[in-house]
């Protein structure tokens, strides 16, 4: 972590257990604002919980998050729903509400926490769903669209208040190749317009790389090194080579057997 | 032996330590679900959803069992009464026992197997499926999003609903007394009109709203903490179980707290 300048998130030695199992010891990342940061990890490493408590929906045994420099694991309820107004998540499975549409799906920040008018929220969710290259798919349910869809509606959730901050947690997962490079596309172009800072966690590594600014990498419970992709692929960090060498190791051999 | 006997205390420490937990998260929940639903805003269109599905789409398994339960009670109070020569009480006694008792009961238990099951299964799938946790992050308070809505509808579709049970269930003790059993009309009627008093309808609106709490209450809680459940909550298997533990639950709270509202108010 060479430069400190100016974190948007810190998470200051973290320690997290469930029951006996001790999943993050002392884990401290800095996340930069403005910067797409990739935490990636093996399964089981303690990301998705990383990301759980950046969202204060997970609270550190020890240690502290700190959003805009304030605690949000001490927060009361109102002043985390008040730093929360600045997040947009999209979750693993991208948790759109299942008994109401794709419109008021994305609708729905906007009438709940904004007093704009249902022609304002209308002229907003189709500019959204436009961005995120969905077309006349407004009156239908989640259920009646394809992983790759779903995941594009939850994007358009998450940035329909335009948010300061984006979390994504596995945008690609359960996705085909050609669906994955879509949201990868969609994901540099949003936020090249929009600005925000994001933080996404993905096991689709090195794909992922290409649309980080910062790569962390996530093994025993700790943060191991959080550098830009080109000096993480050449970090002298044991489990950093270790986590390339095997990632790396199945793209190469992947190659070679569809030439 | 000795280790024998210590498990039995681990298993009486973990099952209480378990249930207090329970009841106080219950506790904790209805407490959140009632400041969510005083605390401005007021939403109307998700209230007026709520009262159709709880109360409007359960008026038919009302009537239906209402007037079931008020022709049986007919039969019944016909076959007692009759044996002390007192057969025009029978409308007395049907009314009596539905206004205080039977109706705000069997409301409470079919809207509890109707909506109860339903709000259960509906939260804990939300909850399964990282929604609440979504409106969370979205600084939506899910209390006020999806509990208070409903709690609010069961409040005021549950009297109501009692109050048609009330008076379907009259009508099929009138059906069987007067014309299959002879019982004069007048008599009916009139036994009725002297003993029902505001009391006992008063005590019937209080069992309705104590009712529609325990429902909410129970039903909501179950599918909102279904991730803490002790027999492990996930998935479909997880929802299905902590449903049906909610209408078992729910049921049971019912009747127990139909005897302590009797006890208390005669």
């Amino acid at each position: 972590m060479t430069e400190q300048r100016d974190p948007i998130i810190r998470l200051v030695e973290i320690e997290k257990s469930f029951g006996t199992q001790k999943v993050l010891r002392k884990a401290s990342l800095d996340i930069r604002t403005g910067k797409a940061t990739v935490i990636v990890g093996g399964s089981g490493q303690g990301k998705s919980v990383l990301l759980k408590h950046m969202l204060g929906l997970l609270k550190p045994d020890n240690g502290q998050v700190l959003i805009h420099g304030k605690d949000i694991s001490r927060m009361k309820k109102n002043e985390l729903m008040e730093v929360r107004r600045d997040i947009g998540v999209l979750f693993q499975s991208s948790a759109l509400f299942d008994s109401i549409t794709v419109y008021e799906n994305v609708a729905l920040p906007l009438r709940e926490r904004t007093k704009l008018k249902e022609a304002e929220i209308g002229r907003i969710v189709k500019e959204k769903l436009a961005l995120m290259d969905l077309h006349g798919v407004e009156e239908k349910y989640p259920a009646q669209l394809s992983g790759g869809m779903r995941k594009r509606v939850g994007l358009a959730r998450a940035l329909v208040l335009d948010p300061k901050i984006v979390f994504l947690d596995e945008p690609t997962t359960g996705l085909d190749v050609k669906r994955s490079e879509e949201i990868y596309k969609l994901f540099h172009h949003t936020q090249r317009k929009l600005g925000y800072t994001s933080v996404i966690v993905s096991h689709d590594a090195p794909k992922i790389f290409k649309l980080a600014d910062y790569v962390a990498l996530v093994a025993d419970g700790k943060i191991q090194e959080c550098l830009p992709p080109e000096d993480f692929q050449t970090s002298e960090n044991p489990y950093v080579k270790a986590f390339i060498q095997a990632t790396m190791g199945e793209i190469y051999r992947g190659e070679g057997e569809s030439l | 032996m000795v280790v024998n006997c210590l498990r039995g205390f681990e298993f009486l420490g973990d099952w209480a330590l378990y249930y207090f937990n329970l009841t106080g998260r219950m506790g904790l929940f209805m407490l959140r679900a009632v400041i969510a639903t005083i605390v401005p805003p007021y939403k109307w269109e998700p209230l007026v959803n709520q009262i159709h599905f709880i109360g409007a789409k359960s008026l038919f398994v009302i009537i239906f069992t209402g007037a079931f339960t008020g022709m049986v009670l007919g039969l019944q109070g016909y076959y007692s009464l009759s044996q002390f020569g007192s057969e025009s009480a029978l409308g007395s006694a049907i009314g009596l026992s539905l206004v205080r008792e039977l109706g705000p009961v069997l409301t409470a238990l079919m809207v509890t197997g109707r909506a109860g099951s339903a709000i259960c299964a509906e939260i804990g799938i939300m909850r399964n499926t990282e929604q609440i946790d979504a409106l969370e992050c979205m600084a939506i308070d899910p209390f006020k999003f999806l509990i208070a809505p409903k709690l609010v509808a069961a409040i005021i579709s549950l009297p109501i609903l009692a109050a048609f049970f009330n008076v379907v269930g009259i009508l099929g003790g009138y059906l069987i007394a007067v014309p299959v059993l002879g019982v004069n009309e007048g008599a009916y009627f009139q036994g009725m009109y002297q003993s029902v008093i505001w009391d006992d309808l008063y005590m019937g609106l209080v069992k309705s709203l104590a009712f529609a709490i325990i429902i909410i209450g129970i039903c909501a809680s179950k599918g909102f903490y279904v991730h803490l459940d002790r027999a492990g909550g996930f998935g479909a298997e997880g929802v299905s179980r902590v449903t049906t533990s909610a209408v078992v639950f729910s049921s049971v709270a019912i009747l127990v707290g139909d005897y302590l509202i009797t006890a208390i108010l005669l």
